[in-house]
């Protein structure tokens, strides 16, 4: 009999009630249902993620549309189809199908079902985070798991205050979600590391074209002469503080219980004043949360929460995990993405973006741990 | 049953693998004409050649159509995920050299380490509204190889050959590509990024994970692997 991942067609029924289930729960908390496409322009999502995305999703293709993606997840269609039409405030729904490309663990499914919930509202942005948490803790609550929560404005507001250039800003906020490469350049923006030896030559050669043969491709003298005018303006630049990237530890470093990081936070933002306002935001949420019957006493908080997996949340982001399971992926997670509605905005009339925020959960993973227990 | 051998089906890959297997007393040859894909093997019963592209030798030994079989670790690492649990590298050949590299024009002389590469990349963006190119047919080894090095805003262009002329040609902005001397870069106007070295590549004899095995070919594979000096 053929089986649908592995499983039998018993087990691929309960995780269609169950998604059908989830999808009507959202739903009566006033979110309308919507339908996606499977295949997707490719471009789209090339162009929001880069290259990355042909490591984790199916890219096929045809002679009429070109490159097409099997929707690796709703939120970019759902953006896409609200901004093409869709009154404000809005609440959607979906469940179906995602297709993630798998090249490392066999074990982990390529094609699953996803029940979300988003919400486009800009009036309180605590309370539609909050709203949308407890939306999807009620959705999971069958089975026994650990909430863990964060928010990704904290590290983006630390960085605009460092007391440094506007070019090492952007650098470092380009690299927010990729913590290896924004630690090597913390490093040597701060005087960490050495300069690289064939660099110091660039900047003192009087001229660095000497031995330069023939002059090819698309990227010009001009770009190559701004880039060099833009490493000479950043050696000239006084290192970051010591204390500055001490700070910018600490935050990385806040792991505690929600009541306990806030405190922690309001610390450092005595010494980093910019980060006030998201502290304030995380603050916010707090009380939000509390209101919604969230025990904020033992939610756990991480302030580098979600930096390297989630790269399209701006600001809060959480997760459900299984603890008994460490194997298995995220049962349920979300965040908000402010920016990444921005950037779709841009083409479709609408650069200033809506306020988003929006969870998807694992109907899959939820039946395969309600057996367990 | 017999325990069966692939080996690239042309050109000095398939030269050098047969005197590899000559100086060690199994003599490799191709049955018939110059022509015919089919091969046979002296000095060892139970043994078959099957002659196979090199490129198609990984896919191969992963499904367990061939028990042992001779490619480049470059295909090996690009075509196989998990690799090292599909098949076993028995001996590193000694021919076939070649590393895969990233190389950009010789004239970035701003663009010397990776570092380099992602800050021409974000100002390529910025000034050309797309993404740095870069041309490969090595797409999951280069992407992998710049994810774990943080490199961002570029994408991977298909170039199935005579990719160091892409730049050139303007369908381009850099390359990945193997180079053994890196002559053809040079004459390309093109160098050799500081670390931009992916991987080492040479032809290798490996092992199926995967092939079943009677009792019979096990101890046929013993004793060529004994012979082979490979154990």
């Amino acid at each position: 009999m053929p089986t649908w991942q592995g499983r039998s067609s018993a087990f691929r029924s309960e995780v269609r009630a169950c998604a059908s289930r989830l999808r009507a729960g959202f739903e009566a908390s006033g979110a309308v249902p919507v339908e996606c496409p499977i295949l997707l322009p490719a471009a789209t999502l090339l162009d929001l993620y880069g290259e990355d995305i042909r490591g984790r999703a199916y890219v096929t293709s045809d002679a009429l549309r070109g490159e097409q993606m099997m929707r690796p997840d709703f939120t970019v269609p759902v953006v896409q189809m609200h901004m093409d039409g869709g009154a404000e405030p809005a609440r959607y729904t979906y469940s179906g199908e995602v297709f993630r490309r798998q090249e490392e663990d066999e074990v982990r499914a390529n094609e699953y079902l996803q029940v979300g919930v988003e919400i486009f509202d800009g009036a309180d942005p605590a309370a539609a985070d909050a709203e949308v948490f407890v939306l999807v803790r009620e959705a999971t609550a069958g089975v026994p798991l650990r909430a863990a929560t964060g928010d990704i404005g904290i590290l983006m507001a630390a960085v605009d205050g460092l007391d440094t250039s506007e070019a090492r800003k952007a650098a470092l906020k380009r690299h927010i979600w990729r913590p290896r490469r924004f630690k090597s350049l913390l490093d040597r923006f701060s005087g960490r590391s050495a300069v690289a030896p064939t660099r110091a030559a660039l900047l003192a050669a009087a001229d660095p074209f000497a031995e330069v043969g023939a002059e090819i491709g698309l990227r010009s003298r001009g770009e190559v002469e701004a880039r060099i005018e833009a490493l000479r303006a950043d050696a000239a630049t006084p290192a970051i503080s010591d204390r500055e990237v001490a700070l910018i530890e600490a935050i990385l470093s806040v792991r505690e219980t929600l009541p306990y990081a806030l405190t922690r936070l309001r610390d450092i933002a005595v010494d980093l004043p910019s980060i006030s306002a998201a502290v304030t935001r995380v603050a916010a949420r707090s009380e939000a949360l509390a209101a919604r019957g969230v025990d904020i006493a033992t939610l756990d908080f991480e302030a580098a929460f979600g930096r390297s997996h989630m790269e399209y949340y701006d600001g809060f982001v959480f997760g459900f995990y299984a603890e008994a399971r460490p194997d298995l992926p995220p049962v349920a997670s979300g965040g908000r993405y402010d920016t990444l509605t921005r950037m779709l905005g841009r083409g479709a009339g609408r650069p200033d973006g809506i306020p988003a925020v929006g969870g998807v959960v694992r109907p899959g993973l939820l039946v395969e741990l309600e057996g367990a227990a | 049953m017999t325990v069966k051998l692939g080996v690239p089906s042309k050109g000095r890959l398939m030269d050098k693998t047969f005197e590899w297997f000559g100086e060690r007393g199994i003599t490799l040859g191709r049955s018939g004409s110059e022509r015919e894909y089919a091969g046979r093997v002296d000095g060892i019963d139970g043994v078959e050649l099957v002659m196979l592209s090199a490129a198609e030798i990984p896919r191969d030994l992963a499904a367990g159509r061939i028990h042992l079989g001779v490619t480049g670790t470059d295909l090996i690492r690009e075509k196989l995920a998990n690799w090292d649990m599909r098949v076993e590298p028995l001996a590193e050949l000694g021919f076939g050299h070649a590393d895969l590299i990233i190389a950009v024009p010789g004239c970035w002389v701003d663009v010397d380490t990776l570092d380099d590469l992602d800050a021409a990349a974000a100002a390529f963006r910025q000034a050309h509204g797309f993404r740095l190119r870069i041309a490969t047919k090595y797409h999951r080894l280069v992407r992998d190889f710049l994810r774990d090095h943080g490199v961002a805003d570029y994408q991977l262009v298909d170039s199935q050959g005579a990719t160091e002329g892409t730049v050139k040609n303007e369908t381009a902005e850099a390359i990945a590509d193997i180079t053994s001397t890196g002559e053809t870069l040079r004459a390309n106007h093109l160098k050799i990024m500081a670390d931009g070295l992916i991987l080492k590549s040479q032809a290798t004899l490996y092992r199926s994970r995967a092939a079943e095995l009677s009792d019979s070919d096990r101890s046929v594979l013993a004793e060529l692997v004994q012979r082979l000096g490979v154990d």
